[in-house]
């Protein structure tokens, strides 16, 4: 594929843009979030072919947007943004991708470093054997037909009424869990069958449980707000999404909208982005089938969290109550959402689609929880399982800019097999283990296509979009514990 | 020809490009590599024997589907296939009996999850009379 040769013009230190003359067929430019230093690595790659692929789609407003961890994906590129009229505009599968609400659960505690430290390893194998994980790994929890139903129509909230979380948990997590579109009717059995023995399952890959501490706080009164005091304190972090539910259903509707495409006349660049109008019946369709896979997503992590606060209780000997195990937020970071937004002066409702990217509202908005009104949406953006975290709150520029939007993650630089190479001969494990992080797999061998060296430093990636003003750094955290699948 | 498929790299995920004389051996390869990517195909046994039938918009749709119900497979019966008799006709239809295992973790390591075989920049070409595809994965 090889270096990207395109016409990439600087708006400021933040802001780089493809002009819309780049490609015939783009409706809007192309605008990348980024700084010079990291250019030079997105250049290397299609990542920037793939943002101005994504300004063809019918009904785009603003921009096609990535954020600073863009890295090549299908389709859309990794940390892609782009929002469609709901009116005249499309929706597009590939902009949300195969795992629907792939996204990150932040859980804090009122324990400290030099409390879980001298227990870390037993406390990882508890959570190892507490979360299924790993590859072809089934869950504990057995679903008939109706509770599925119940699942893709409730979400987080049928986790907890099956005694997997408390309704605060619901208030802390982004739509309370639940996107009320959902219509179990619109996903295929074969979506049902692939969901049934997965739920409340990790995964593998970049999927993770992650035991962390506060190393730096930034914004004392928004993270206090989110129960975040002092450096030392532990956290918890759990990354993962909708498994072979959300990618037989991104699967299904791919070919309906292979078939939409023609039907509606629509011209694309790239197959990976079929889409159909938002209003038509395929568009309504999948969106609705879409919110059932964000839902059952939501209700993974809960499960999750249960099992996590499980551990924690048998580890320490101590009660959940006693743990302070509270959860902070819940963010979806690959989803398309019916989304109101300022555009040229006028309210206009928008599809917003966030592949890689984290919705990050400005304080006051509607759907943030009452605590966090005044300080903002949390915005949760994992690093890779060597360096570090950071939480964030979303902010006015990014409500004006990027549709309420920022990065979600450090985002690739390496491909799997070029990172496996890198690490030829070196144990991520025990290379981890002398930093102090203590980790456990399934799979070791696929550690090296995790290690810190295939990553961007998602320290850079936080400073390129504070510095773009699209979000505010609240806390940083780093692992003492990871668990991969 | 003699080469099935060869391993591409990407930066997110992965990609094979595969080979065949005609459609049929096409599919064949690039399921062939699809496997590998997954677990050491030696160590699939062929004991178990499955059909698959797709009917499809055209050649792209039909390789990408194919993929995806050998994942489905994969995922909800726990069948790993390794050697496939396809027949497809007119590019839009595809009658496949596959042979392989049930997944057995003591047995199978397995190495990766493929999540799905994608659309991205799929072309199906002919050059000199050999059928051509590269296909990225979701991983």
């Amino acid at each position: 594929m090889g270096h990207w040769l395109g016409e990439l013009n600087k708006i400021d230190d933040y802001r780089w843009e493809i002009p819309q003359d780049y490609k015939t067929g783009m409706r809007v430019a192309g605008r990348i979030y980024a700084d010079e230093a990291m250019l030079g690595a997105i250049r290397e790659e299609q990542s920037l072919e793939q943002v101005a692929n994504v300004a063809f789609l019918p009904g785009i407003v603003g921009c096609s947007m990535a954020m600073p961890d863009i890295h090549w994906g299908y389709g859309f590129p990794i940390g892609g943004v782009a929002a469609t009229r709901v009116r005249d505009g499309v929706i597009s599968p590939g902009g949300v991708g195969y795992d629907i609400n792939c996204g990150v659960k932040l859980l804090r505690t009122d324990l400290d470093e030099d409390e879980v430290m001298p227990r870390i390893r037993e406390l990882v194998n508890h959570l190892f054997h507490n979360v299924p994980s790993g590859l072809g790994s089934e869950g504990k929890i057995k679903l008939n037909d109706r509770e599925m139903e119940e699942v893709l129509s409730s979400g987080a909230g049928w986790a907890v009424k099956r005694g997997y979380g408390t309704p605060l948990d619901l208030e802390f997590t982004e739509e309370q869990g639940c996107m009320k579109v959902a219509d179990p009717g619109k996903v295929s059995d074969k979506a049902k069958q692939r969901g049934m023995p997965q739920l409340g399952t990790l995964g593998s890959g970049n999927h993770f449980l992650e035991v962390q501490v506060v190393r730096e706080i930034y914004d004392a009164e928004a993270a206090g707000a989110m129960g975040i005091t002092h450096a030392g304190q532990v956290l918890m972090l759990i990354h993962t999404g909708s498994r072979g539910l959300g990618h037989q259903v991104c699967d299904d509707y791919l070919r309906v909208m292979g078939e939409a495409v023609r039907r509606y006349g629509i011209v694309l660049p790239d197959r990976q982005l079929a889409c159909a109008p938002v209003e038509s019946e395929e568009g309504r369709d999948y969106l609705s089938a879409m919110a059932c896979a964000a839902n059952y997503a939501w209700a993974n992590r809960m499960c999750i969290a249960h099992w996590v606060r499980d551990s924690f209780s048998q580890v320490l000997g101590r009660k959940p109550g006693q743990i302070g195990m509270e959860q902070v937020y819940d963010v979806a970071h690959n989803i398309a959402k019916i989304e109101d937004h300022v555009i040229e002066g006028r309210k206009q409702a928008l599809c917003v689609h966030r592949k890689g990217a984290t919705r990050a509202f400005l304080a006051g908005q509607e759907g943030i929880p009452g605590r966090y009104r005044h300080i903002g949406q949390p915005v949760l953006i994992p690093g890779d399982m060597g360096r570090c975290s950071f939480i964030a709150v979303g902010t006015e520029r990014a409500m004006a800019e990027t549709f309420g939007s920022t990065c979600h993650g450090a985002g690739r630089l390496q491909s799997r097999g070029a990172a496996k190479r890198g690490m030829r001969g070196t144990d991520v494990a025990a290379e981890l283990a002398s930093r102090g992080i203590h980790i456990k797999t399934g799979n070791r061998g696929a550690l090296a296509e995790e290690a810190s060296s295939a990553y961007k430093d998602v320290v850079d990636v936080v400073r390129a979009a504070q510095g773009a003003g699209i979000i505010r750094k609240v806390a940083m955290a780093a692992p003492i514990g990871v668990i991969k699948g | 020809m003699d080469r099935r498929f060869d391993i591409t790299n990407h930066t997110a995920d992965i990609g094979i490009t595969a080979y065949g004389k005609d459609l049929a051996d096409l599919m064949s390869n690039a399921a062939y590599g699809m496997l590998t990517l997954i677990v050491e195909p030696e160590t699939v046994k062929s004991t178990v024997t499955g059909k698959i039938e797709l009917e499809e918009l055209d050649d792209v749709a039909l390789l990408v589907e194919w993929l995806n119900a050998l994942l489905y497979e994969m995922d909800v019966n726990r069948l790993l296939f390794k050697e496939f008799d396809i027949v497809v006709t007119g590019q839009t239809k595809l009658a496949a009996v596959c042979r392989g295992e049930r997944l057995d973790l003591a047995r199978h390591r397995l190495k990766r999850e493929v999540k799905a075989a994608t659309y991205h920049n799929l072309r199906i070409v002919n050059e000199k009379g050999i059928y051509i595809a590269r296909i990225i994965f979701d991983i």
